[in-house]
C-alpha cells in the first residue's frame, strides 16, 4: 500500500481494495465538502413559505439530515439565508441589511415564487423577485413549494457548492481583492 | 333587516339621512359627511342601539361608476347585545377628501382610518396619527383610487424610525416616569 | 458587584433598595437615589451607553434627544424570530420595563385588495388562500360565502358538510402553529415538533382532497373545487384518534408547567369592554371572557345543530388564550366527528353553470356545455350590481368580506376586514409597562398573521 497517493492510484498499483482511512485530497475540495455540509440556515421567513419551512425543519421532513440543523436567526452566526416568503418594498432595505450582515462565505436560497419572482403579486408594493436587491444561488418555484421541493434547492446548493462554482460572495471578495490591489489615482 | 334599528336613526338623524335601503339583508344608511361623527356617536351611546363594535371602516372609490361624490367611507357596526348589524356610508367629495375620525367613539377605528387615509387619500380629522400604514412612507400616491396604476411601485432606501409618532408631550411624560432619572 | 478596577468601593456605592414592580410581579431590581453633584455614580461609570441602530438609520434626532441618554431603544424585527415574520416595534426601555412601544406593519402589504380588483370574481379565491395562510381553507369559504350571499343562492347540503369539515380542521391547524410557535419562543420547543406533527397529518387529508397541502383554494363559488375523494371519511376518523394525542401530549407538558404559568399568567390581561372597544373577536376576545362566536352568534352551514360548546376564559392574559385555543381545537374535533357522521350524499356544486363549471363530459360533448364553460373562464361569473358583508368565523375571530359588485365578472372593490388588524391595533399602548420578555409570550399568543393583517 502506498500511502499518500489517491486511493484510484494505489488500488491501480496493487489490485487491492483502496485503503480506508486515509485519502488525499485538495484542500479546497475539503473545504467545500464541510461548508455543503453544515449549511446554517437563516429563514428570513416573511409569509406562506416560511410554515413550509416550518415543515420541513419539523420532524417529518427533517432538514438536520441534510446537516441545516441549527437555525439561526441570527444573520452573524448563519450561512444560508432561505427567504421564505414575500419580500414587499418596505421590507427590502431590510432584506439588504441582513445579507450584508452575513458573514462570508453565504449562500442565498429563494424559496418559493414570490420571491423569486413576485409570484402572482404584480403590485404596486410587492417586489418582483429577491433578486433586485440580493443576489440568489438557487431559486426554488412554488406556492409554496413542496418541502420536498426545498429539500431539493437544499440538495442543489450542496452540490453547487461542492462542484467549485463561485457563489456571489466570492466573486464580490475577488472584485474587491482585485480593486484593493488595483493602484489608486492620485489625488481622487 | 333590522327594522327597529332604521326608525331609531330616522327619528334622530332624519334630515341628514341620505337614503336607507336593505342590500341583501344588510342595513345600510347613507348620512351627510358633518352628521356622521354625531352619528356613530348615537350609535354607539343608544341604548336601544348599542352598537358597541365597530367591526370595519372601509371606503370605496366610485370613480368608474361616476355621478355620486367620488368616495364613500363605509363603517360596519355590530351589536353584541342585539345582534344586529348597521353599515354607514357617508360620500365624501374628490376636492375636500376629509371626514371627522370616529376614534373618540371606539378605538377600534384608530388603524381602520389610516388604512383608508393610506389606501384613499381620505384625511381623518382629529386623528392622533393620521400616517401610512401599509405602504412605505416613500409611497407617493394612493393605491387603491381606480386611477393609480396597480403595478407602479416606489421605491424605499431606508426603513422609517418612527419618530414622528411620538409627540414632544409624550417624551416629556415618559421622562417623568423613568425610575433613574439623570441629574439635569 | 464591584470589579476590582472600578472606580468605587463596596462602601462608595449608592444605597440600593429593590422595590416590588407595580404591575405586580418580581422586582424589576434595583432603584438608584440620585447623588448629586458630579461624584455620582453615573460620572463613575461614565454616561449610560446609548444603544442606537447607527447601522439602520442616521437618527440624529435620537442622538441630540435627552430622552435617549435614559432610556434604551431597542428595535425589535422585522426580522425577528418572535415576531413571526414582519411586525416591527420600536421599544423605549427603561432597563427591562417598557415606557413606550411604536408598532409598524405593512411589511407583507401584499395588495390584495387592488389585485382582486384586477381578476375575475373566482380567481380571487388563490389570493383568498394567501391571507390567513394558517388555515387557508376557511378564507376560501368565507369569500365563496360572501359572493354566494351576493348571487343569492345556497349551495347544496353535501357542500355545506363538507366545507364545515375541512373548514373546523383549518382551524385546528390554525391552532396548532399558533399555540406551537407561541411555546417555541417561550422555550418550550418540543411542543412545536409534537404540533406540526398534527399539522403534517392534516395537510396529507387537504392534499388527498385537493392537490395541495397548505393553499387548497378549495372552495369555489356555488360549491367545491371538486368531490371529496373515495377514503375521505376514513382519512378524517383517522384524523379524530390521532389529532387528541397530540393536543393532550402539549397539554401535559405545559398547561400546569410552573415555568408556562409564570410566564403568561396575568401577562397582557384585557377587560371585556376594552376587547370590544378595540374590536376584538375570535379567541383573544373569547378569552377576555365575551362569547361571541360567529358561529355561535350567527350561525351558517347548521353549526347550530352540532352540540358544541365556546370556550371563553376570564382574565383575557395570556394564559387564558393558550387553554381557550386549546379547548378550541377539542371542540373543532367535535363539530367534525359529528359532522362526518351525518355527511350527506349529493352533488357538491350548484346546478347552475353561469356559476359553477359544468362537468367536463359536457364541456367536450354538448354546446351548451363548451359555451358555458368559455363564458365562465373568459367572462367570469356575472354578480349582480350590490354590495354586501359576510362573515365567518376565521381561525383569528371575525373574517369578513364586504364585496362590491357593479355588476360583470369582476370585483368592483373587496375589502377583507382582517380580524388581526384590529386585534393588533392596541399593542403600542397595552405594551407599557410589560418587561422585554413579555412580548414575545404576548406577540404569539395574539396569533397575529402578516399575510390578513396587512392584506
Amino acid at each position: 500500500m502506498k500511502a499518500g497517493l489517491p486511493p484510484e492510484r494505489a488500488a491501480a498499483d496493487s489490485g487491492a481494495p483502496p485503503p480506508e482511512g486515509v485519502f488525499t485530497t485538495t484542500l479546497d475540495k475539503m473545504v467545500r465538502w464541510a461548508r455543503a455540509g453544515s449549511l446554517w440556515p437563516l429563514p428570513f421567513g416573511t409569509a406562506c413559505c416560511a410554515i413550509e419551512f416550518m415543515s420541513v425543519v419539523s420532524s417529518h421532513y427533517d432538514l438536520a439530515r441534510f446537516g441545516a440543523e441549527v437555525v439561526r436567526f441570527s444573520p452573524r452566526q448563519s450561512d444560508m439565508m432561505i427567504v421564505a416568503g414575500t419580500v414587499v418594498d418596505k421590507q427590502a432595505p431590510i432584506l439588504k441589511l441582513i445579507y450584508e450582515q452575513m458573514c462570508a462565505p453565504k449562500w442565498v436560497i429563494s424559496m418559493g415564487v414570490c420571491a423569486s419572482s413576485g409570484g402572482f403579486y404584480r403590485a404596486y408594493h410587492v417586489m418582483q423577485g429577491i433578486d433586485e436587491v440580493v443576489p440568489v444561488d438557487v431559486y426554488v418555484p412554488g406556492c409554496p413549494p413542496t418541502p420536498e421541493g426545498l429539500i431539493y434547492a437544499i440538495m442543489k446548493l450542496q452540490e453547487k457548492i461542492e462542484s467549485g462554482q463561485p457563489s456571489h460572495w466570492q466573486v464580490e471578495a475577488e472584485r474587491r481583492a482585485a480593486s484593493d490591489r488595483a493602484p489608486q489615482p492620485v489625488g481622487a | 333587516m333590522a327594522e327597529f334599528v332604521a326608525e331609531n336613526l330616522r327619528r334622530s338623524f332624519g334630515d341628514a339621512l341620505e337614503r336607507v335601503s336593505d342590500e341583501h339583508g344588510d342595513l345600510t344608511v347613507w348620512v351627510d359627511r358633518a352628521r356622521v361623527h354625531d352619528l356613530l356617536e348615537h350609535c354607539k351611546r343608544d341604548p336601544e342601539l348599542d352598537f358597541s363594535f365597530c367591526m370595519d371602516v372601509t371606503a370605496v372609490d366610485y370613480l368608474s361608476l361616476g355621478g355620486r361624490p367620488r368616495f364613500a367611507v363605509v363603517y360596519h357596526l355590530y351589536s353584541l347585545t342585539t345582534g344586529k348589524r348597521v353599515r354607514v356610508k357617508t360620500g365624501v367629495p374628490e376636492d375636500d377628501p376629509v371626514v371627522a375620525t370616529a376614534v373618540d367613539v371606539w378605538k377600534s377605528t384608530d388603524w381602520f382610518e389610516r388604512e383608508v387615509y393610506d389606501m384613499f387619500g381620505i384625511r381623518f380629522e382629529g386623528h392622533p396619527n393620521m400616517k401610512r400604514i401599509l405602504c412605505h412612507r416613500d409611497f407617493q400616491g394612493h393605491a387603491l383610487r381606480k386611477d393609480y396604476p396597480a403595478d407602479l411601485r416606489w421605491k424605499l432606501l431606508r426603513p422609517d424610525d418612527l419618530l414622528d409618532e411620538i409627540s414632544s408631550d409624550e417624551m416629556q411624560r415618559i421622562r417623568a416616569r423613568v425610575s433613574h432619572p439623570l441629574s439635569e | 458587584m464591584v470589579f476590582k478596577d472600578a472606580a468605587l468601593t463596596p462602601e462608595e456605592l449608592p444605597k440600593t433598595t429593590p422595590v416590588p414592580n407595580p404591575h405586580g410581579r418580581m422586582p424589576t431590581g434595583v432603584t438608584w437615589e440620585p447623588l448629586e453633584g458630579p461624584a455620582g455614580a453615573t460620572a463613575a461609570f461614565g454616561p449610560r451607553p446609548m444603544h442606537v441602530e447607527r447601522h439602520l438609520v442616521d437618527d440624529e434626532s435620537l442622538q441630540t434627544d435627552p430622552l435617549a441618554e435614559h432610556l434604551m431603544v431597542i428595535n425589535i424585527g422585522p426580522s425577528h424570530p418572535a415576531m413571526h415574520g414582519t411586525f416591527r416595534l420600536k421599544c423605549w426601555l427603561d432597563g427591562e420595563t417598557i415606557v413606550k412601544a411604536i408598532p409598524e406593519i405593512g411589511y407583507l402589504h401584499r395588495c390584495f385588495e387592488k389585485m382582486s380588483e384586477l381578476h375575475p370574481w373566482q380567481e380571487v379565491i388563490p389570493y383568498t388562500d394567501r391571507l390567513n395562510y394558517m388555515s387557508p381553507f376557511l378564507n376560501n369559504v368565507g369569500y365563496a360565502m360572501a359572493v354566494e350571499k351576493l348571487l343569492g343562492i345556497e349551495i347544496p347540503k353535501r357542500a355545506q358538510r363538507i366545507r364545515v369539515i375541512l373548514g373546523e380542521l383549518s382551524r385546528i391547524m390554525d391552532h396548532f402553529v399558533c399555540v406551537g410557535t407561541n411555546l417555541v419562543d417561550l422555550g418550550a420547543l418540543t411542543n412545536f415538533w409534537y404540533m406540526f406533527r398534527g399539522r403534517e397529518e392534516i395537510y396529507s387529508l387537504l392534499e388527498h382532497v385537493s392537490g395541495a397541502r397548505m393553499m387548497v383554494s378549495y372552495g369555489r363559488i356555488g360549491g367545491l373545487m371538486r368531490d371529496v375523494h373515495a377514503g375521505f371519511e376514513d382519512e378524517v376518523r383517522a384524523l379524530l384518534t390521532s389529532l387528541p394525542k397530540y393536543i393532550d401530549d402539549v397539554d401535559k407538558l405545559i398547561t400546569n408547567n410552573r415555568i408556562f404559568i409564570d410566564r403568561a399568567r396575568g401577562v397582557h390581561a384585557i377587560s371585556a369592554a376594552d376587547a370590544i372597544d378595540w374590536g376584538w373577536t375570535g379567541p383573544c376576545l373569547r378569552a377576555a371572557g365575551v362569547p361571541y362566536d360567529v358561529r355561535k352568534a350567527h350561525p351558517y352551514y347548521d353549526y347550530d345543530q352540532f352540540d358544541w360548546q365556546i370556550p371563553v376564559g376570564t382574565t383575557g392574559d395570556v394564559y387564558d388564550r393558550y387553554l381557550v385555543r386549546m379547548e378550541e381545537m377539542r371542540q373543532s374535533l367535535s363539530i367534525v366527528e359529528q359532522a362526518i357522521d351525518d355527511l350527506p350524499d349529493g352533488p357538491v356544486n350548484v346546478d347552475d353553470w353561469t356559476i359553477s363549471p359544468p362537468p367536463k363530459d359536457r364541456v367536450y360533448n354538448t354546446i351548451e356545455g363548451m359555451v358555458a364553460h368559455f363564458k365562465l373562464t373568459f367572462e367570469g361569473v356575472q354578480v349582480p350590481a350590490g354590495e354586501v358583508y359576510s362573515y365567518t368565523e376565521g381561525g383569528n375571530g371575525e373574517l369578513g368580506f364586504y364585496l362590491v359588485s357593479e355588476g360583470g365578472g369582476q370585483p368592483y372593490r373587496i375589502h377583507c376586514r382582517a380580524p388581526c388588524f384590529a386585534i393588533y391595533q392596541n399593542i403600542g399602548p397595552s405594551l407599557e409597562g410589560c418587561m422585554l420578555s413579555d412580548i414575545v409570550a404576548i406577540v404569539g399568543s395574539l396569533n397575529v398573521i402578516a399575510g390578513e393583517l396587512d392584506r
